[in-house]
């Protein structure tokens, strides 16, 4: 039987929604989708094998396919309905067995970005938003359950609470999202349904990446050899080039093995990263592969801006931030070899 | 530390000491106090009133800090605490006004300890001495200024309402809150918080000034009804039907900068001026309320506006005291003036000797 189980650390489990079969093709992330494939009574057997579901391997290849190519996955008409569910759930598969970690982000980022326009749509078109009423439609739903944050309609407009804004938005780096540059009154942050379900994108993609980490699957599934293999050609172009070995500190290590896994690394910690490296030396030719693994990786933007920590700060670079500061921002890992260091400069250098 | 200043405390802490409470959730919060002669203790769990009764009682310390964060266990070091959230703490600092009577009411105490208002000491020669400032009125009513603003800001804006202020017990203001919503917010956050309540970081669209404003998308300045800042904006700069029509013009003609401009030149008028550094901080351990400032010998203590906090946190007794000070300018405490003092021996309530002790213009007669 396929199932989205806890063969890792996951979140703990929520109550489940009530959700319809349209919904779930529209979200097919949700843990209700497992349950519905349970319900239906195909094994993972059939789907990676029987070929009555060559168009559901098909179909979970071309998601893949389509996130490594920065695409969002949608087809001209919709499918049948079980098959946009099998085919997500597949491709979960698909990605598990191939460990190609460099991909699970990129995939949780296209997915994301897919469930944000069927998002706003609902959201736009669902008139019952008030989460104090209890058949609040599915977006209220998933926000509320997936995340935590309670939204109201006001108008056209969806408000939510200023900390759960705040929780979600500081990841942005434009200043339209700082919140002086929001509509705030009496404690609530006003959006437009489309920045509302944008503000929540990269929630999305960690949780649907946190579905793929947490994924109980067999070591190999007759029949998804070819399309494994697939994954690991595409996985290819994403994987770090040079993987530095050296004696870094605990907290350049997490920052280094988190793109590895190909997971996303908050702005500060990429910050954190690429001065580091630079005051220690590398160049940005060498610093910018490791960038590949980000979900979110542009090899003219991490030029741009590692170029922007060397030169930047009047010309001098700008200095890796103190152990302190990082602690603040949850970026330090700090092991017994960083006794009394207070720089991550410092660290492995007598004292 | 000064035998007389050691004696005041003492007293303060035996007759008050039913007054002072221990913080909401005091058990997970952690304690500290300056020791006089070895330096700050830290890391100190306190379970309850009677727990902080008995450290007050038996230290008298000159200052007394409890850490805005929560913690699973406060009394280990700082990196096995485990952190569980912090209040929303506000810092208003009537010397970060910089206003223009501080020069006025600013002197320096030199390493020999004689007090002066120049770069050269005028007794030792020496060039090395700290400055130390004795508000004035205007000061710490500006910074009032900035409390009230910031108040109106959590309110309206930010729907917080159980915000409380204290003085400091020196030249400012503290606002606390302990708002569920906001405890775990970490310093990214915070951060943003303090930029709003600052007015820092605004970007002309939020006033309706866009870049490039055209037909397609007009400008459209924000109305003065308008709630949160882009309403508080418009009261400030454009109130006018004047000053509309020329904020509009000037974004149809490419004014954008000029906008920006406008909107940096309004953030310390209309923002409340806040240091953003202790906002951010989810660490810090700040003074404690009811407990005494050892910059001044002044209580830190709720305040609502009314009044003057130079007054109402004398606390330290008014029966006089002879002490040896030196103080060239005059100072207002406890509803009364004192100075400018000659080097020489005066006699003047507790409260001022401790004033003039704890900001090293004055000494125990020998």
């Amino acid at each position: 039987m396929l199932e989205v189980g806890e063969d890792e650390p996951a979140a703990p489990r929520r109550k489940k929604l009530e959700v319809g079969e349209d919904e779930l093709a529209r979200y097919p992330f949700l843990d209700e989708a497992g349950d519905y494939m349970k319900d239906t009574g195909f094994s993972l057997e059939d789907l990676a094998a029987d070929p009555a579901f060559g168009r559901v391997r098909d179909m979970a290849l071309a998601r893949i396919e389509a996130a490594a190519e920065g695409r969002v996955f949608m087809k001209g008409a919709p499918d049948e309905l079980p098959v946009e569910i099998y085919s997500f759930l597949l491709a979960v598969v698909m990605l598990k067995i191939s460990s190609r970690r460099a991909m699970y982000g990129r995939f949780a980022l296209a997915e994301a970005r897919r469930a944000e326009r069927f998002l706003e749509s609902d959201l736009r078109r669902d008139t019952r938003a008030s989460m104090g009423d209890a058949t609040r439609g599915v977006v209220a739903r998933i926000m509320h359950d997936l995340f935590e944050v309670d939204i109201e309609r006001d108008g056209d407009d969806i408000t939510m609470p200023v900390p759960s804004y705040l929780l979600h938005s500081t990841g942005f780096h434009e200043r339209e999202w700082k919140l002086v540059n929001r509509r705030v009154s009496g404690g609530m942050v006003r959006l437009t349904p489309r920045e509302a379900v944008r503000l929540l994108r990269s929630a999305v993609a960690s949780y649907i990446s946190s579905r793929i980490t947490s994924a109980r699957t067999p070591p190999s599934v007759p029949g998804l050899e070819k399309y494994v293999s697939r994954i690991t050609e595409l996985a290819a172009a994403f994987e770090p080039a040079a993987s530095y070995t050296g004696e870094y500190p605990p907290c350049i290590k997490h920052a280094i093995g988190v793109l590895e896994k190909g997971e996303n690394l908050p702005h500060s910690g990429r910050f954190m990263l690429g001065t580091y490296l630079l005051n220690a030396g590398k160049s940005i030719e060498e610093i910018a592969p490791l960038f590949k693994g980000a979900p979110d990786y542009n090899e003219n933007t991490t030029l741009y801006q590692l170029r922007s920590l060397k030169e930047g700060a009047g010309g001098s670079g700008y200095s890796c931030p103190s152990c302190d500061k990082l602690r603040t921002q949850d970026l330090c890992h700090e092991t017994a070899e960083c006794a009394g260091i207070s720089h991550p400069g410092q660290f492995g250098r007598g004292r | 530390m000064s035998a007389i200043l050691g004696s005041l405390l003492k007293r303060y802490y035996f007759e008050r000491l039913a007054d002072i409470r221990a913080p909401a959730r005091a058990p997970e919060r952690e304690f500290g106090y300056f020791r006089p002669g070895s330096g700050m203790v830290r890391h100190i769990s306190v379970r309850d009133d009677a727990g902080l009764r008995l450290l007050l009682s038996q230290n008298a310390p000159p200052d007394v800090y409890c850490s805005n964060a929560y913690y699973a266990f406060p009394e280990l070091p700082m990196r096995e605490k485990e952190w569980r959230g912090a209040d929303l703490i506000f810092d208003v600092d009537a010397k970060d006004l910089a206003l223009p009577c501080r020069a006025e009411h600013a002197v320096r105490v030199c390493e020999c300890s004689r007090v002066h208002a120049r770069a050269e000491c005028p007794h030792c020669g020496s060039q090395k001495s700290q400055a130390r400032s004795l508000p004035c009125k205007k000061c710490i009513k500006a910074a009032w200024d900035e409390v009230e603003k910031l108040l109106k800001i959590l309110e309206e804006d930010l729907g917080i309402t159980g915000a409380i202020a204290y003085f400091s017990g020196n030249e400012g203001f503290h606002v606390h809150v302990e708002d569920p919503g906001t405890y775990k917010l970490g310093s990214k956050e915070r951060l943003e918080i303090a930029d709003y309540v600052s007015f820092r970081g605004a970007i002309p669209e939020l006033v309706g000034l866009p870049r490039n404003a055209e037909k397609k998308k007009p400008a459209k300045p924000a109305e003065p009804d308008n709630p949160g800042w882009p309403g508080r904006y418009a009261r400030h700069a454009l109130a006018s039907k004047a000053a509309r029509s020329r904020a509009k013009k000037e974004a149809e003609s490419g004014g954008y900068q000029l906008a920006q401009a406008r909107l940096a030149e309004a953030a310390p008028v209309i923002g409340a001026r806040i240091d953003p550094g202790v906002t951010t901080d989810v660490h810090r351990i700040f003074r404690l309320a009811g407990t005494v400032n050892g910059k001044s010998g002044l209580s830190k203590i709720p305040w609502e506006g009314e009044g003057d906090p130079y007054e109402a946190a004398a606390l330290l007794g008014g029966d006089p005291r002879e002490v040896v000070a030196e103080c060239p300018v005059r100072f207002a405490l406890g509803g009364s003036r004192f100075g400018p003092f000659e080097h020489g021996r005066v006699r003047v309530p507790a409260y001022a000797a401790a004033y003039m002790i704890c900001k090293g213009l004055a000494s125990d007669p020998a």
